[in-house]
């Protein structure tokens, strides 16, 4: 309720401020639960910032509800389109449909929603996993020319992004029969986690030599480092590290050599979005359904730079 | 359990003040109650310990092997000790709560919150490392007194004082972090977590030490006696001039104090702070491992030893599983049914019981074969 009551006031005042054509967008939020929920908010706000977009932003705290409140109210104030974040799959139908009436282009950033109507969108701009897993699973193969025994740190059972992740990385390595997992096990993307189990790990390989790690996520991959490090061993050169999302402290990592590729799971999604958003303005008013924002694979010959461009954020 | 009631029944009582004799004896006795009263207490999870340890060597035979490389033992062994070490804590002082008659859910938010002021203080350059590690022990301390008090003075169910803390204290931590994880560089801080020390890591003398100190606390003076009163009944206790009150705060603040160590081990292991993370569900493993100390948790009843040995199984179990190569999907699934077993080892009852099945077995077999 104080949302809305927030959400209406600034409305009131950004519409007689704006009346020269600015676009207006309205952008719900699922909250602030992680630093890179965080850092998502804060490139949307920059983004639009940038391209003199007026954003309304609304923070949900974790609640759906609060979600299709936003949304109703951006439809009562004639915003000229919505993106959502959604906090679940479901339910999204009765909403989209009227903003479909009004006439209001819905783009959905990040997680997917569950609608059999696809029309009810405009667009999906999300990241995908699987391919995330590919691209590193490539780099990987394409370092060691596929021989390699690898020790797969595996993200919480059960999680999206743990099981889409091992998929496109297993599909990789399946052609390479000199390429194969020897040690899984889940680090429940925590560094303590990988740590833990990384020294276990190393004590059962019981002198085999391990050539790669590949951890779901870059905590258990720092946590990986450290464990390699203290059992004596050189991190990123007797044991090669990859992982998956680019924080900052695995960029620094990279930088003194201990770990050696990571692909960047982007919070930059907010270009996409208003890119979509903009052309269906200019008039394209069906779009493909999926724009895919898989990042780029990082390695250490840039990792000092974006480190730096990182840290300073 | 038996000693300890009838050390605080109205009938033990006259009999203790009558004879000065009776009373010497019923003080060596007293010292003993949570020590080894029996020893069948120490058998099963021993045995229990000892299994798991035989099925590691099963699985990889050199999991004894144990080298000295770069100053300090080095394999599973040592490995398994110090990854017990914050459980180990956790349980030295959820000990003495459950021994009140208590319980305390938040070990686990009051090692992140401890985490978390310690990393934010080591951010400040030149700090020196006993203000760090005192503010930490502080911290503890405090949040410890804090459930104690809700339990005694406002008489709050405990499970309901901690749960409050559990929630509201990861909470705190992650603003205290603002939704960052914290690292830092101090080599002296991270020496707690990967240090070492006569070639032991750091972690294990940490539990040793504060398995000592606690043991020789409530031994040797009559404190874990009162503990153990307390959580017979409390009220009695109280007729007998003990202060359960301030018995129950000790308590709490003793586990505030062991959550305190355990978090400093935890953030300096992977020297940062992250509050989502650290400890975890550990306040569920340390009660676990009391519960496989064979103490009641309807207090009155504990040995420090025995709940570190059930620290041990917890983590044995855990790089078993690590080790093992089984699909990370089966876990969970393991943990309870070894967990359940070694319950049922204990229980003396299913003991009988098992035992009787054999027997009707054997009979009936002969019995068949007497036929033929």
């Amino acid at each position: 309720m104080k949302n809305f009551k927030l959400v209406s006031a600034f409305s009131l005042w950004a519409v007689s401020a704006s009346c020269a054509f600015a676009t207006t967008v309205g952008f719900s939020q699922v909250g602030s639960e992680s630093g890179w929920r965080t850092s998502f908010s804060e490139a949307v706000k920059a983004e639009a910032k940038q391209r003199g977009i007026d954003l309304k932003f609304a923070d949900a705290q974790q609640k759906q509800e609060n979600q299709i409140k936003a949304v109703r109210s951006f439809i009562a104030q004639g915003v000229d389109a919505i993106i959502i974040a959604p906090v679940v799959e479901t339910g999204w139908k009765p909403v989209l449909k009227e903003a479909k009436r009004a006439r209001i282009p819905v783009v959905i950033v990040d997680r997917n929603i569950n609608v059999d109507d696809d029309s009810l969108y405009l667009t999906r701009i999300a990241t995908d996993f699987t391919e995330e897993g590919r691209k590193i699973g490539e780099w990987l193969m394409d370092k060691t020319q596929g021989n390699c025994d690898i020790a797969e740190l595996q993200g919480t059972v059960g999680a999206t992004a743990a099981i889409d992740r091992a998929t496109g990385f297993n599909a990789v390595i399946a052609n390479y029969p000199n390429a194969k997992i020897v040690r899984s096990q889940t680090g429940e993307f925590t560094r303590a986690k990988g740590k833990e189990v990384m020294e276990g790990f190393l004590k059962a390989q019981n002198g085999q030599a391990l050539c790669a790690v590949w951890a779901h996520n870059d905590e258990m991959a720092l946590g990986a480092v450290q464990a390699i490090k203290e059992a004596g061993l050189k991190p990123g050169k007797d044991i090669l590290i990859v992982s998956v999302d680019g924080v900052p402290d695995y960029f620094k990592a990279m930088a003194d050599g201990d770990a050696n590729a990571t692909v960047e799971y982007s919070p930059h999604m907010g270009g996409p979005a208003f890119d979509a958003i903009d052309a269906f303005i200019k008039g394209n008013k069906e779009q493909s359904k999926w724009v895919s924002t898989t990042g780029e694979v990082f390695t250490q010959e840039t990792a000092a730079a974006e480190y730096e461009k990182r840290r300073l954020r | 359990m038996k000693s300890s009631a009838e050390m605080i029944s109205p009938e033990a009582l006259p009999m203790a003040q009558s004879s000065q004799q009776a009373m010497n004896k019923e003080k060596t006795d007293r010292y003993q109650a949570g020590k080894s009263a029996s020893f069948g207490r120490y058998l099963w999870p021993l045995l229990a310990l000892t299994l798991l340890l035989l099925v590691n060597l099963f699985i990889d035979s050199s999991f004894f092997h144990l080298t000295y490389q770069d100053d300090r033992l080095y394999g599973s062994l040592i490995d398994i000790l110090n990854r017990s070490a914050p459980v180990a804590l956790l349980a030295i002082g959820m000990s003495l709560v459950i021994a009140t008659g208590g319980i305390d859910l938040s070990v686990g938010a009051v090692m992140a919150i401890v985490g978390a002021v310690c990393a934010n203080l080591l951010l400040i350059p030149d700090i020196s490392l006993v203000t760090v590690i005192l503010a930490g022990l502080i911290v503890g301390l405090a949040a410890g007194s804090i459930n104690g008090a809700l339990v005694s003075f406002l008489g709050i169910q405990p499970i309901v004082a901690t749960l409050l803390l559990m929630v509201a204290g990861r909470g705190v931590a992650q603003l205290i972090n603002q939704g960052q994880i914290i690292t830092f560089q101090h080599e002296g801080f991270a020496a707690i977590g990967v240090g070492q020390f006569l070639g032991l890591p750091m972690p294990i003398w940490i539990v040793v030490g504060m398995l000592l100190l606690s043991q020789l606390l409530l031994r040797k003076t009559a404190l874990g006696l009162f503990i153990e009163a307390v959580g017979c009944n409390a009220k009695a206790s109280r007729y007998l001039g003990i202060n359960d009150k301030s018995i129950k705060i000790f308590a709490y603040a003793i586990a505030g104090l062991c959550a305190a160590l355990a978090g400093m081990i935890s953030t300096a292991d992977i020297q940062g702070s992250d509050a989502n993370n650290i400890g975890l569900w550990l306040e569920l493993d340390a009660i676990l491992a009391v519960v496989i100390g064979g103490a009641a948790l309807t207090g009155g009843r504990f040995s420090l030893v025995l709940s570190i040995i059930g620290a041990l199984i917890i983590q044995t179990l855990a790089t078993t599983i690590i080790v093992s190569g089984l699909p990370a999907k089966f876990n969970l699934l393991i943990k309870a049914i070894v967990i359940l077993s070694v319950l049922l080892l204990q229980s003396e009852k299913f003991r009988r019981q098992l035992s009787g099945l054999f027997k009707l077995g054997i009979f009936n077999n002969a019995k068949a074969g007497d036929k033929k």
